[in-house]
């Protein structure tokens, strides 16, 4: 014992004083430095895609510093403790869910809003990150894999919350709920054979979800997204649009302030969820690629943490967190680039938005709790 | 315990395990997922750039064509025939407008709008291009633009349009020789080079206006705008200037137009004036007119049909398209013909009884004087117009020579003026009546082709050609209406050569000195039939008197003016050229229902050539 704790001293010894520090505020420096690049590229793409509205970017910058600040606050919080406080997190949601259901401020058409007096809440935003806690919290109650019970209450668990969004309606955000949730259960080990009758089952079942689950806009969402010319002025009006903008960046994009697909407003809600094609419009090819390589820096750390984590729950939530962070990007940048159909999903970290980067960015504070509480064990 | 403990170690190596080899998948789907995009994103900017390239750039640069402005008309003093306003307009962008039935009602509280003004917006609605200003009203007055822009901040997408219209100055004064311009058709859209007319709105329907649209409109401008999404410019990227239509000089002189015109208005009819020397039309007047101003927006469907179904027929050119019997106007031509063609000599004469037979025909051929002229030569024949000479002269000349003499002149063709719509007349033969009717030519009816009645028809304007031809010892030169053409910023014109016609052959320049005198003594010997013109005469005019016959009479009836109402009275004819020395202008002239050339139509003609050889040529 005394050799190991001698060896921990040596190697504390040859820490930075920096590095210390770091250590001692639980901060992943790689992580926050890639996130902060990333936050850095959304304010430069946002002051152009706001066409220079500089409050704009300040409302956005504040929001990333408020996010950052949270980030940091949770990773100061011990995965015991986030473990410890995951049941009580969904519960806590659940009951914000229905309430939203129930006296819900109507905006945008879609009942997300709850009003908590002093700001305005979307409750489920919070599911994103409560769900797979839940789950990731039940899971690593038993050994894994799950047994079939388990794995069924699971699902229970992550279908509730997700019907509750989609009922509000918010197609997108339950899509993200849903696949969080099963992102942990594909992690725990759940047996391929279940994974491919579920597929199959989901398959089966989709013409009757289409029928009778979806609203009309949901349906015409897929519809335009299958066939964009069909309604060039209407709802295939952004696909076209913005491909016409990503494709007219080129190898070397039309420079920064010089899209005209976005500084003529062709690109609609450029500044939200369109704002990839902005980037890309004015970054082109080459652009788009050191973007791309930022996203793959920050997932390929937030899975290294999961791999190195020293308990099941630590590890099946830091890779779902991650590969949630990653189904953003790939989901954002498909719709946007006419792969996927169109639903609600921010780019994370450069599209302009409220709550969901406060959520994002306390995900990653999770990440960085795991991965500055290990308990350093000599291999 | 140990095997607990072995058991829980065990266990979490295996989870561990199946954690990590669950990793590996999802980061084997992630970089697939991500080669996808990447892919796709390749697709996009680097294979398909070009493509999305053009694509922003349509979206983004407009071309807008600028209307060339149309070149004005002058007479041949430079007074202003028709001109470009700045009019102003009202017009509404469908897609800027929040509730357009709303919007309309609103509108119609501050402005007189029509229901014809309504039709005509939702018709072209359907035709415009996004974005694009529909127009509503036109020739909004000082007041009406006044109360539209005080409450155009609560009237999205209704704008003000100023442009210039067309605006003839004068008003009916030689609408018939100018013509007007209205809004292009759909027969005119299809037929017109739709990318010089991109931005034009109205083009030249009849006369000057029509036939010399070409050079009149000018050719397109275009400008490269950058728009928005919502189709507003944002800046010009690059503008070329349109070319201005070209100015016309018209050989028209509005003063002797005008003279005519005032001594016309009381009838219908029609006079042209043509300078022999060189086929300038001075005046081309056809009565009654119409305001060309009424046409260029678009009149309402009531003053139309007020306008085309009257029975003095304003719209219709009488001048060009009327075909009226020349009566004894063609005397002196034939006169000529039995000369040249050696079937007559000045002093070959006969006695006029007052009527005429001929072997085989048991109808009596009437003279207009029932007694007779007497003893009658050919100059007599000339100034009294002695029906009967004429009668005898024809029968001794046969139709058929009577046709090929007078074509030489261009009767029966179009004398090829220089605006459209002219009709050629009738010069009858054997072969032109088998070719018609079907049937042979009879006997009698050459003799009445003797005193221009019958079959035969003439424009005024052929009749104001052939009088200048004759007086020109044959020269012929087609009739013209613009005299020059000028470039809009230069000062310079381009005078336009008069074209000239094949001559008509001179056999004996005598014979014609004998039928230009005879002429010269219808106005001047004291029993020539227009011998009232000749009073305080400061020049020479020669001329000849006609009455065409509107309908038949019977052999042995005797035409009494008086009794017969006014519709069927015969129309006055009256042509003549002066000074005869030197012609300088001449001039043919119906008045329709006017009685007789001699007490109707030739006193305006002497006015005319007043104002012609006193007045304007003083000036």
């Amino acid at each position: 014992m005394s050799l190991l704790n001698s060896t921990q001293y040596a190697d504390e010894n040859r820490l930075s004083s920096g590095r210390r520090l770091l250590q001692q505020f639980h901060i992943d420096l790689p992580l926050l430095l890639g996130l902060l690049a990333l936050a850095a590229v959304g304010l430069f793409v946002l002051y152009s895609a706001g066409d220079k509205d500089m409050d704009l970017v300040a409302r956005q910058g504040i929001r990333l510093g408020i996010a950052f600040v949270v980030m940091l606050a949770v990773a100061q919080i011990s995965p015991d403790s986030i473990e410890h406080w995951s049941p009580w997190l969904f519960g806590l949601g659940l009951i914000m869910l229905v309430a939203v259901l129930a006296v819900g401020e109507v905006g945008k058409g879609a009942q997300r809003w709850l009003d908590l007096g002093l700001f305005r809440f979307q409750p489920s935003e919070i599911m994103k990150i409560a769900v797979p806690m839940m789950i990731a919290w039940y899971l690593a109650e038993a050994a894994l894999p799950p047994v079939r019970l388990r794995l069924l209450i699971a699902t229970i668990i992550l279908i509730v919350p997700t019907l509750l969004v989609a009922k509000q309606p918010d197609l997108g955000t339950a899509l993200l709920i849903a696949s969080s949730g099963v992102f942990v259960l594909l992690l725990a080990g759940m047996h391929w054979r279940i994974i491919f009758g579920v597929l199959i089952a989901l398959a089966a079942a989709a013409p009757v979800v289409w029928h009778y689950l979806l609203h009309d806009y949901q349906r015409q969402r897929v519809l335009t997204f299958l066939s964009p010319e069909t309604d060039p002025l209407g709802a295939g009006y952004h696909i076209i649009q913005s491909t016409i903008a990503i494709g007219s960046g080129g190898s070397y994009g039309k420079g920064w302030l010089n899209g005209t697909q976005s500084h003529l407003d062709f690109l609609p809600e450029r500044s939200t969820d369109f704002v990839f094609a902005v980037f890309s419009e004015e970054f082109g090819f080459l652009g788009t690629l050191l973007l791309l390589a930022l996203y793959v820096f920050v997932i390929g750390r937030g899975l290294y943490i999961a791999a190195q984590a020293q308990d099941t729950y630590s590890r099946l939530l830091a890779g779902t967190i991650t590969l949630t962070f990653f189904v953003y990007v790939f989901v954002n940048i498909g719709m946007v680039s006419g792969l996927l159909p169109v639903v609600g999903v921010p780019l994370p970290l450069v599209s302009y938005g409220g709550t969901s980067i406060v959520t994002l960015l306390a995900g990653f504070g999770i990440l960085m709790s795991i991965q500055t509480h290990r308990k350093l064990i000599a291999s | 315990m140990a095997r607990i403990n072995g058991l829980a170690l065990k266990d979490h190596i295996r989870e561990s395990l199946i954690f990590n080899r669950r990793l590996l998948i999802a980061l084997f789907v992630a970089a697939l997922l991500l080669a996808l995009l990447l892919g796709r994103l390749m697709y996009l900017q680097i294979l398909h750039q070009e493509h999305y390239v053009t694509l922003s750039e349509n979206n983004r640069v407009n071309i807008l064509p600028i209307p060339p402005t149309r070149g004005l008309i002058y007479d041949r003093n430079g007074i202003v025939l028709a001109q470009n306003l700045p009019s102003f307009s009202l017009r509404l962008v469908p897609e800027h407008v929040p509730d357009l039935q709303q919007t309309l009602t609103e509108l119609q509280q501050l402005v007189a709008i029509s229901e014809e003004d309504l039709e005509r917006f939702h018709k072209d609605r359907k035709q415009k291009r996004r974005f694009e200003g529909i127009p509503l009203r036109f020739r909004l007055d000082d007041e009406e633009v006044a109360r539209i822009s005080v409450n155009q901040y609560r009237l999205p997408g209704v704008e003000i349009h100023a442009e210039l219209a067309r605006h003839y100055p004068l008003g009916q004064l030689a609408s018939h020789a100018v013509g007007y311009v209205g809004r292009i058709n759909e027969r005119e859209l299809q037929e017109l080079d739709a990318s010089n007319y991109a931005a034009t709105s109205h083009i030249g329907k009849v006369g000057v206006e029509r036939a010399y649209e070409d050079l009149l409109h000018g050719r397109v401008g275009y400008q490269q705008v950058e728009t928005n999404a919502q189709g507003r410019i944002l800046r010009v990227l690059e503008r070329t200037l349109p070319t201005p239509g070209k100015n016309l000089f018209l050989n028209l002189d509005v003063q002797v137009q005008r003279v005519a015109e005032q001594a016309l208005s009381e009838h219908n009819g029609a006079l042209v004036a043509i300078d022999p020397r060189n086929g300038a039309v001075l005046a081309l007047v056809s009565t009654p007119t119409y305001d060309p101003n009424l046409f260029v927006n678009g009149l309402d469907s009531k003053t139309f049909k007020a306008l085309r179904d009257s029975p003095d027929r304003p719209l219709f050119n009488r001048a060009l398209r009327g075909q009226y019997p020349p009566g004894s106007t063609i005397k002196p031509f034939l006169g000529l013909a039995g000369l040249e063609l050696g079937e007559l000599r000045q002093s070959t004469s006969l006695n006029c009884p007052g009527w005429y037979m001929q072997e085989g025909d048991p109808r009596r051929y009437r003279d207009w004087k029932k007694y007779g002229h007497g003893k009658t030569d050919l100059t007599k024949a000339i100034v009294e117009s002695c029906d009967v000479y004429f009668y005898d002269l024809a029968a001794t000349l046969g139709i058929d020579r009577m046709h090929d003499f007078l074509s030489h002149f261009g009767l029966g063709q179009r004398t090829g003026i220089d605006i459209r719509g002219e009709l050629g007349g009738i010069l009858p033969s054997r072969d032109w009546k088998r070719r018609t009717f079907r049937t042979v030519w009879y006997p009698g009816e050459t003799l009445i082709a003797g005193i221009g009645q019958g079959f035969m028809l003439t424009t005024p304007l052929q009749l104001a050609s052939i009088t200048a031809t004759l007086s020109m010892y044959g020269r012929r030169t087609q009739p013209n209406m613009v005299y020059a053409i000028q470039e809009a910023d230069e000062m310079t014109e381009q005078v336009i050569e008069p074209k000239a016609r094949e001559p008509v052959p001179v056999g004996n320049i005598d014979h014609w000195k004998t039928v230009l005198q005879a002429m010269h003594d219808v106005v001047n010997s004291p029993r020539g039939t227009a011998h009232r013109i000749s009073y305080q005469l400061p020049y020479t005019i020669a001329g000849k008197t006609g009455t065409a016959q509107v309908f038949g009479i019977k052999e042995d009836e005797e035409y009494k003016e008086e009794d017969i109402s006014k519709k069927l009275r015969d129309h006055a004819l009256f042509v003549a050229f002066a000074p005869v020395e030197d012609p300088r202008i001449a001039v043919a002239i119906i008045v329709e229902n006017g009685g007789h050339g001699g007490s109707t139509a030739a006193p305006i003609v002497r006015q005319v050539m007043d104002q012609y050889l006193l007045k304007a040529e003083n000036q």
